[in-house]
């Protein structure tokens, strides 16, 4: 499994954290939202950057008051077909203003990566051969954008009435 | 109509070499079957019972000539020389092989036609009033308002994998000939007390085995903010939808789960989140989308009524297909004219490679080269001069699309059923030609006026028997075909659902039981002027099931 973050292959610097396991002395861990209810004090307390995975069925709502202390939210794709996870990309971006990493995990397939992007996601992990590559194709399928989204591309209704 | 310009052009280039990248990917066994299955259908590719078929979007039933002399032409190259209208104003071929599906999608492109989005869990061919820009009731052209929903739903990333497909009608008139109340998302265009046009939305109606008439979740929603409103619905049907069940995760079932004013509450402060921003429709795309929704160049002139009169009493055929095929159009001296496709025996909504090209030319020689494809599966022609309506008649004739049976007994629609479909439990268009062939007689069918008969082979109403005035839905009884009739259903503006009139019948009985239950409506009925619903509706259903059942089986089953 490679980490895709920024366009670029990364090494994952977040250590995922099973359940109440044991936190390591240093480095970025990344928690189940369980984990973070019942201990997000003394996480904040380590001084390393710490993740949230939520699963497809916990909006991420329950941690929008929690935004400023969190660096990484990972969605899960339980199946691709499961499209819960846009709509919280969305919310996680557009809504509760959050800037932090934004990582899609678990059935995450070139097909569907740039409307991932599009939504807000800017971090996937990605199987495959040539996973960079996979990215970069996907990405690039498309220039024209109908609907605004929680990326910067410029829509066909804006490109269209700025030439005048 | 409305024309691509570069960026309609290039999105849809794009999409046609993405898919044609996802085909070889397929092939090269890179994609599962698994994985494909939802980039194919998104594609308007199905797998079906013998072969592929290919879903091809007619956006809100509007098809230029042009565009029809090419559907001909992929009729004949890559399929068995016909295509079939469907209840959602799309054109499917029924024997598309995979390796062919990118060609056909690129000389699709060059007509500014695709096949996006006509399957999928995601919003799909966006419907509207048939003769929407020409009825004479009109209130307001509901396509330029469907053109800003296409583009908007077209590749949307955050809906693209919703729960369930996703359906969304428009109409602008009084008189719903889109059949909105039973979509997803059914809107209504209305006047405020200044005239200026806004939407009433419906949301949660549909078909299939849950069927629900769906329920005005907001009275008002200025056209601008249209998108954002349907934004607002889609994120919570994405977010709440079920997703563990295939038969209850249509928007309806989460609608009547929550309850419409809990539903309700969840949109509104989606929608209060996000008005007046980024979806909110610029005065100039408004614009700039009307303009290619423009009244033709209609000469000026008036109605011929005195001239029509002549022609009707002179010429019976021409009388009975003016009375039923030809519509009010707004500009004085115009008419709206349906073909029929649904002539004695025919299956509903086929037409072939030929006589599309012959409809192609009729269309550029009497209907300024438009023509529209309605829910009903018949045809459209928009601009007809009144002067030219006993010539146009003539030729329609010749071809066998002069049937004067629109809103009428036989012009039924049928699903495929078991012909085709691998869910069927019966057959449903030799159960039409059936019927089709037992009330052959023109002058019968005019008498008995306005009737819908709709006809479903199994319980996922693609037939849409459910919201017909007769219904008939094939059953499997012990291995043996039966077909329940229910009565009472409407699909228009008065909407509702038909009651079951008792137990099934065997295909041999249905003729005779249609035929009784129409007589008993003629003996019922206070005046001409009284359809067959209107009577069900005074008289109820026990004088229909005695006549079928008789007294005895009426009181049993009652
Ligand atoms: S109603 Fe049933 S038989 Fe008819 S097309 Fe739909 S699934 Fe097939």
């Amino acid at each position: 499994m490679a980490l895709i973050k920024n366009h670029e292959l990364t090494p994952d610097t977040y250590t995922r954290i099973a359940g109440d396991a044991e936190l390591p002395d240093q480095g970025g861990v990344l928690v189940d939202l369980q984990r973070w209810q019942d201990d997000w004090q003394s996480l904040g307390r380590r001084g390393s950057p710490v993740g949230v995975w939520l699963t497809s069925d916990q909006h991420p709502e329950i941690i929008a008051d929690d935004l400023d202390q969190i660096d990484l939210v990972a969605l899960e794709f339980p199946s691709f077909r499961d499209g819960r996870a846009y709509s919280y990309a969305r919310l996680l971006r557009d809504r509760y203003g959050f800037s932090g990493e934004l990582r899609a995990v678990g059935d995450v397939l070139p097909d569907q990566l740039l409307y991932m992007h599009r939504v807000g996601f800017d971090a996937f992990e990605l199987a495959g051969q040539d996973p960079l590559s996979d990215y970069q194709t996907a990405l690039e399928e498309f220039d024209v954008f109908y609907q605004p989204a929680a990326d910067a591309r410029a829509t066909a209704l804006r490109l269209r009435h700025a030439r005048g | 109509m409305y024309r691509y310009d570069e960026f309609d052009h290039q999105l849809v280039a794009e999409r046609v070499a993405q898919f044609r990248h996802q085909v070889k990917r397929r092939l090269d066994g890179q994609l599962t079957e698994d994985q494909f299955k939802p980039l194919r259908l998104m594609n308007g590719l199905y797998l079906q019972l013998h072969a592929y078929m290919l879903r091809v979007n007619v956006p809100y039933g509007v098809l230029s000539a042009h565009q029809l002399r090419k559907l001909a032409h992929i009729a004949r190259r890559y399929d068995r020389d016909y295509g079939h209208f469907t209840t959602r104003q799309n054109i499917q071929y029924n024997w598309i092989s995979l390796e062919d599906t990118a060609d056909i999608l690129a000389e699709l492109a060059e007509v500014e036609m695709n096949a996006m989005q006509s399957s999928g869990n995601c919003v799909r061919n966006i419907t509207a009033d048939p003769l929407a820009g020409r009825a004479r009731d009109e209130i307001e052209d509901p396509r330029p308002w469907c053109e800003l929903i296409r583009q908007y739903s077209i590749l949307n990333p955050e809906f693209s994998y919703l729960p369930r497909k996703f359906k969304i009608a428009v109409t602008g008139a009084p008189k719903d000939r889109a059949a909105v109340a039973v979509h997803d998302i059914g809107l209504r265009m209305h006047h405020d007390a200044h005239g200026k046009p806004g939407f009433e939305v419906i949301v949660g109606g549909g078909q299939g085995r849950t069927p629900v008439i769906g329920k005005t979740i907001r009275d008002w929603i200025e056209p601008e903010e249209i998108l954002a409103y349907i934004e607002a619905i889609l994120r919570v049907y994405n977010l709440y939808g079920r997703r563990d069940n295939l038969y209850k995760a249509r928007i309806k079932i989460l609608v009547n789960a929550l309850g419409l004013d809990a539903f309700r509450e969840l949109v509104e402060t989606e929608y209060e989140a996000m008005r007046g921003q980024a979806l909110a429709v610029p005065a100039a795309e408004q614009e700039r989308i009307a303009a290619y929704f423009q009244p033709p160049a209609w000469e000026s002139g008036s109605d011929l009524d005195a001239e029509l009169d002549t022609l009707r009493a002179a010429d019976q055929d021409f009388a009975r297909w003016f009375d039923s095929n030809v519509s009010a159009h707004k500009a004085p001296g115009y008419a709206i004219v349906t073909l029929s496709l649904k002539a004695t025996g025919q299956e509903p909504g086929d037409l072939s490679a030929d006589r599309m090209d012959a409809v192609a030319d009729l269309a550029d020689r009497y209907s300024l080269g438009e023509l529209r494809v309605t829910h009903r599966q018949n045809l459209v022609f928009t601009d007809v001069k009144q002067s030219q309506l006993q010539a146009l008649h003539r030729e329609l004739q010749a071809l066998q699309l002069a049937t004067p049976n629109i809103g009428l007994l036989t012009d039924m629609i049928a699903c495929p059923g078991l012909d085709y479909c691998a869910l069927a439990n019966a057959r449903s268009i030799p159960v039409a030609q059936d019927i089709s062939r037992h009330f052959a007689a023109a002058d019968k069918l005019l008498e008995i006026g306005e009737l819908s008969i709709n006809i479903s082979g199994c319980m996922n109403a693609c037939g849409h028997h459910h919201v017909a005035n007769i219904g008939i839905l094939g059953v499997n009884k012990k291995g043996k075909e039966f077909f329940q009739i229910t009565l009472g259903g409407a699909a228009d503006e008065s909407a509702a659902l038909g009651d079951r009139l008792g137990p099934g019948l065997p295909q041999n009985e249905l003729p005779g039981a249609i035929e009784t239950l129409v007589d008993k409506y003629l003996e019922l009925r206070t005046s001409e002027s009284e359809s067959f619903l209107e009577t069900y509706r005074r008289v109820g259903m026990t004088p229909f099931k005695t006549a079928v059942y008789g007294d005895d089986a009426a009181r049993r089953v009652a």
